[in-house]
């Protein structure tokens, strides 16, 4: 009888929360808004999702667009999430920030034909048709990578250099790629150690895991590395401070996470790729069903090279890098990507 | 490849890979001895961790750090022996319960405190101990302390009044409370005193690392609680087992690189898990009341 007189209340409260919230929702003006799910390593990784998330800020700022976010948990239903940002009806655009979200963001942008939909590294095949409300948010990774490969081989003193990567997937893959491939052309005797944290999601969110891939590698010989993989890439920069050597952040200047100790990061207008889409979607210029593409061409991917680390790159070693730029951008050179 | 095993940095690797899952093991072989079944050692990690994070961050000291990991061991250890000692409920059921509310109350609070649910802001950790300039790698306090709680442990269960009672209500509950030994309360203290170690194995993940991170415990509790029972509930032998799941890590980080057996290594350690518990490696044999909440008989 108790159990039941229990239920009861908290049935009572539900609805009338419930209640309140609708009315609540029913007095405010509708304005159009932007949702947005987190990859794994969620918001404070200081790389990938906060690039995201500074598109987003720039948006509210610069556009007015108010938006709202999911941090999916471990193992969280990904296409839950989207659903949910999708069934609300202020929101009319919605990100997946990462290759995850492939499969579950063509699923949903088939279900709501009616709302935008843009995903940033989606895995895109050209014999599968995009639906014609998503915009694919693609970058040439590979020939960033290739660069600061290049810049690593250049600068290594013991001739070995590491990279770690989260997730092994296609995507981790041109990272690897593109920077073997740069140290190889810089430095054809260079070593490269390469190490990946996992198999899943997971792995990017795993410094504990990365600071060990990392000590090991250092300890081995190697003296720079470069990281893409997310949160776990903070362990790495733990163990560049711990034995003062040098790492390579990714996605965004992530200098600030080791100051002294991070020689350049591989960056990757994820920021500004965000903040376009809203613009497009806000001006009715978005177009769906098609990939955008950025290279090093347009400034898509980049290395930093700025007051911060200038200290650590000489002036010959830089130029040498901005001439294998041009050579990357004239096609002169082929990055592979796999 | 032998040689990228044989060396002091290896060793090293190891040993720090050990430490998260020696210290909860030894704290649950108190927890078991006393006849408590502690799954909530994994919650508990993660919560400690979590509180270590919170307290370097405010007070950047690291002192204080581990002192609120150790603080919210025992309050979560606490919360588990009260629902399985005073209200004699199901241990396993209480377990799951403290994991799964670990799980969220982390991230919760994370959100409040650091703005992201999933990451915390970067802390200070721990500085190396340098008076052994020769073994740079043994420059670690944890080690050290572990190991020193590996004797203590080894000492009080086996040697001392207080670990023959425990083992007592852990044995025969009826027999002990004969003889005038309050059951609940050697119970309690079992279990605290697993809330305690596994409070201290968190704050060195959070310090290690420098940060929290949800979810960051990664099943660590789970495989300390194996090797726990890998070492026959005794102290020595979970920290035995617990150095081989961390040489076992260890060995799939650098076997990567030359071989795609390395997955295949770190299943090794469970596997002998399974094969310990089928019995064909010595008997395995859990306190006789291991698990059984103790009713007094009414008169």
């Amino acid at each position: 009888m108790r159990l039941f007189t229990l239920l009861l209340t908290i049935t009572l409260i539900l609805f009338l929360v419930g209640c309140a919230r609708k009315a609540d929702q029913q007095e405010q003006p509708t304005k159009m808004k932007v949702g947005l799910v987190f990859d794994v390593g969620g918001r404070g990784d200081k790389s990938f999702n906060d690039a995201a998330y500074r598109g987003l800020e720039k948006a509210k700022k610069e556009l007015g667009m108010d938006f709202e976010y999911i941090e999916p948990g471990p193992g969280a239903d990904r296409e839950a999430a989207l659903r949910q940002l999708a069934n609300h009806k202020d929101i009319a655009l919605i990100f997946g920030i990462g290759f995850i979200f492939t499969d579950d963001i063509t699923t949903i942008a088939r279900e709501f034909p009616s709302k935008k939909f843009a995903c940033v590294d989606y895995t895109y095949d050209s014999t599968r048709p995009l639906p014609p409300n998503l915009v694919a948010l693609l970058f040439r990774e590979e020939e960033g990578s290739f660069l600061v490969g290049t810049l690593a081989a250049l600068l290594t003193k013991t001739n070995v250099i590491g990279f770690i990567g989260g997730m092994q997937s296609p995507l981790i893959k041109k990272f690897e790629a593109g920077y073997i491939a740069g140290a190889r052309y810089a430095n054809p005797k260079c070593e490269v150690l390469v190490g990946y944290a996992g198999t899943t999601g997971e792995a990017f969110k795993n410094p504990g895991k990365g600071k060990e891939l990392a000590l090991g590698q250092y300890t081995r010989g190697a003296d720079i590395i470069y990281h893409a993989s997310g949160v776990t890439g903070l362990g790495v920069f733990e163990a560049a401070r711990e034995l003062k050597k040098l790492a390579i952040g990714v996605d965004s200047d992530q200098y600030h996470e080791a100051p002294g100790n991070i020689l350049t990061s591989m960056t990757k207008i994820v920021d500004t790729a965000v903040f376009q889409s809203i613009k497009a979607a806000k001006e009715s210029t978005f177009v769906g069903g098609r990939a955008m593409i950025f290279d090093l061409k347009s400034n898509g991917v980049d290395y930093v090279y700025d007051q911060n680390n200038k200290s650590l790159i000489p002036d010959d070693v830089h130029t040498k890098v901005e001439e294998t730029r041009r050579k990357i951008v004239s096609g002169e050179i082929t990055v592979p990507y796999q | 490849m032998l040689e990228s095993i044989l060396n002091i940095a290896f060793l090293a690797q190891s040993l720090r890979i050990s430490i998260p899952y020696a210290l909860p093991a030894l704290g649950a072989t108190f927890s078991e001895r006393g006849g408590v079944v502690n799954i909530a050692l994994e919650g508990i990690l993660l919560i400690s961790a979590f509180a270590t994070t919170v307290g370097v961050f405010y007070t950047e000291s690291v002192l204080v750090g581990i002192l609120c990991g150790i603080s919210a061991g025992i309050l979560t250890a606490l919360f588990h022996s009260i629902v399985s000692v005073t209200f004699k409920a199901d241990q396993i059921v209480s377990g799951i319960g403290i994991n799964l509310f670990a799980l969220g109350i982390t991230k919760f609070f994370c959100q409040l405190i650091f703005n992201s649910s999933s990451n915390s802001a970067r802390i200070v950790g721990l500085e190396q101990w340098t008076f052994l300039p020769a073994l740079p790698i043994l420059g670690n306090p944890f080690l050290f302390c572990t190991l020193f709680l590996l004797l203590i442990s080894h000492f009080t269960l086996f040697r001392t009044r207080f670990g023959l009672r425990l083992r007592a209500v852990g044995e025969h509950p009826e027999a002990a409370d004969t003889l005038g030994i309050s059951v609940d309360k050697m119970r309690h203290i079992g279990v605290l005193l697993s809330g305690a170690f596994t409070g201290l194995a968190g704050a060195w993940l959070a310090l290690d690392q420098h940060s929290f991170t949800d979810g960051m415990a990664a099943g660590r509790g789970f495989i300390a609680l194996a090797a726990m029972i890998i070492g026959k509930w005794t102290p020595i032998g979970a920290v035995a087992a617990s150095l081989l799941f961390g040489f076992a890590e260890s060995l799939s980080l650098v076997l990567q690189e030359q071989s795609n057996v390395a997955q295949l290594i770190q299943m090794i350690p469970y596997l002998l898990t399974m094969i310990i518990l089928c019995g064909f490696i010595g008997r395995a044999t859990a306190p006789a009341a291991d698990g059984i909440p103790y009713e007094k008989e009414s008169a």
